[in-house]
This record gives C-alpha cells, sequence and structure tokens, in this order.
C-alpha cells in the first residue's frame, strides 16, 4: 500500500491545463484531444497532413515533463505500485478496451463530457465503475 | 503558426497531466482505492478539466470552424451498443490493474521511464490487436453480405 498526499490545489490545477489544451486544440484544428485517437492516428494516419499535426502534438506533449522540471527543479513523480505482468496485462487491456470503446479518458472523460455527449457519459461512467471494482478486487479481494 | 499552436496545445496538456498526477499510477490507483489508501485528488483534475473544457467548447463551438481547418472533426457515432460499454469495461479493467491511462502516459513517454515504456509498449500491442480483429469482423461481414 503507498498512501499519496492529497494535492487538490496541483490537481484542479493540472486538470484545468488538460481542459484548456483540449479547447485549444478545438480552436485551432478543430480536433479532439483523446490520447487514444492521437496515438491511433500516429500508427495508421489517413494521410501524410494527418500524421503530422498528430506527431507535433506529441512532441508536444513531450516536451510537458521537462517544462515541469524547469519549473520545479524535479521530474514528475512517477510511482509504479503494481509489478511487470501487471503493467503488461494492464496495457494490453487498454489498448483493447479503448479500440473498442472509442475512447479514453482524455476523450471521453474530458472531451466528450464536456460536449454532454451520450456515448462519452456512458463511457465514462462504465471505465469508472470498471476501474473502482477492480482496485477493489485487486486490493482487497486477492491482496496484490 | 498552426502546426506552433498544435505544439503548444499537446505541451499545455503535457504539462497539466504531470502537474495533476494522472501520469503517477500510485495516485490514480489510490483515488479508486475508497476502501483503503484513498486519495481524491483525481476528482479535482477530471472538475477543473471538464469546467474548462465545457466553458471553452461552448464558445469556441459557436464559431463557423476552427481558426486553420474548414470543419469541427467532432465525433458521428451516435449509437450506445456493446462495443462502447464492452471497450470501456476493459479498459477500466486494464486502467484498474495498471494504473495508467492513455493520456497520462504518453507525455511521460519522454521521461524514459521503463514502467511507463513497458505499459507503452503493452498498449500499442493491445490498440494493434483490436484493429486486427476489427478488420477480420468487418470483412467477414462485408464477405457474408456479399453472399
Amino acid at each position: 500500500m503507498y498512501e499519496t498526499a492529497f494535492t487538490p490545489w496541483q490537481s484542479l490545477g493540472g486538470g484545468a491545463l488538460i481542459g484548456a489544451s483540449a479547447v485549444m486544440l478545438m480552436a485551432v484544428v478543430g480536433r479532439v484531444m483523446g490520447a487514444t485517437g492521437i496515438m491511433a492516428g500516429v500508427m495508421a494516419p489517413a494521410s501524410r497532413e494527418d500524421f503530422t499535426w498528430r506527431a507535433v502534438l506529441l512532441a508536444g506533449m513531450f516536451t510537458g515533463p521537462f517544462i515541469y522540471l524547469l519549473a520545479t527543479g524535479g521530474m514528475p513523480e512517477i510511482t509504479v505500485p503494481v509489478s511487470t505482468p501487471m503493467l503488461l496485462v494492464g496495457g494490453l487491456l487498454v489498448g483493447l478496451g479503448v479500440t473498442y470503446g472509442g475512447g479514453c479518458t482524455s476523450g471521453h472523460g474530458v472531451c466528450g463530457m464536456a460536449r454532454l455527449s451520450p456515448r462519452s457519459i456512458v463511457a465514462t461512467i462504465t471505465f469508472m465503475i470498471g476501474t473502482g471494482v477492480t482496485v477493489f478486487v485487486l486490493r482487497h479481494v486477492i491482496g496484490v | 503558426m498552426r502546426l506552433f499552436l498544435v505544439y503548444i496545445s499537446g505541451l499545455v496538456f503535457g504539462v497539466g497531466i504531470v502537474i495533476s498526477g494522472m501520469a503517477n499510477p500510485a495516485k490514480v490507483i489510490n483515488f479508486f482505492d475508497v476502501a483503503g489508501t484513498w486519495d481524491p485528488s483525481l476528482a479535482f483534475v477530471m472538475g477543473g478539466a471538464l469546467v474548462v473544457a465545457a466553458l471553452g467548447y461552448r464558445v469556441v463551438l459557436k464559431r463557423p470552424h476552427p481558426v486553420f481547418d474548414g470543419t469541427f472533426h467532432l465525433p458521428t457515432k451516435r449509437d450506445i451498443d456493446m462495443r462502447l460499454v464492452g471497450g470501456s469495461a476493459v479498459f477500466g479493467i486494464g486502467w484498474g490493474i495498471a494504473g495508467f491511462c492513455p493520456g497520462g502516459a504518453l507525455p511521460v513517454v519522454s521521461t524514459g521511464n521503463p514502467d511507463v515504456l513497458l505499459f507503452m509498449g503493452a498498449l500499442i500491442v493491445g490498440i494493434l490487436t483490436a484493429k486486427t480483429l476489427q478488420r477480420h469482423s468487418a470483412s467477414r461481414q462485408t464477405a457474408a453480405f456479399s453472399d
């Protein structure tokens, strides 16, 4: 079990930036800030043009941790409280799930919910319940 | 100018993700661990992101088109089906097991953190597998229709 500090202000501020980035991308090129769609689009681009903006967006995302480093003097904390097999099985399921579900936390959870899309609301409620049940079972029933 | 602004959008997203704690599986899993070491921070991430996105979209989507594109590319699917619900449930299970979601892990790929890279590798295999399966079932359906 790993305790983590409650960080309401950082989390609220970080969340507001995530929301602002989604608004900006929509205003500039009319696209949804969904990690799943951006990744899928880079792996199998419809056209060269389609690849370029996504690659540039990814480059921007990759710069994020270094801006954080400049501002705070440290890299962002990444603590992984699960085993490597769990990381791999989890990653595989996330990849399958977001492709069939058509989005993830950013696409459905932020962009879709912000537009009150019924599909995104259903998807978000479903994956939040799925995650909650999984964490409960793993930590308190199985005891991983 | 267009690509520069796209780059800045990605940068703001990446900074937001690392500040918020979405790139930290310990924090993500603790948000869902209400019965254990609960950390409610992620509710503030979701809240902050939703309020800004909802207000911002209201303004932006009233415009005839984006600054550098002819149309807004909004999702057109409307159906709530087993793919949506089943896929989202599987995503949720995977998120609960690994603690990373795609948007949380993507910006921190650049840190070279081995756990992030392992997760990303598995995520890409999952996406490619699902795409292949979808193509197969689509071509089966087409074949059935043409019979």
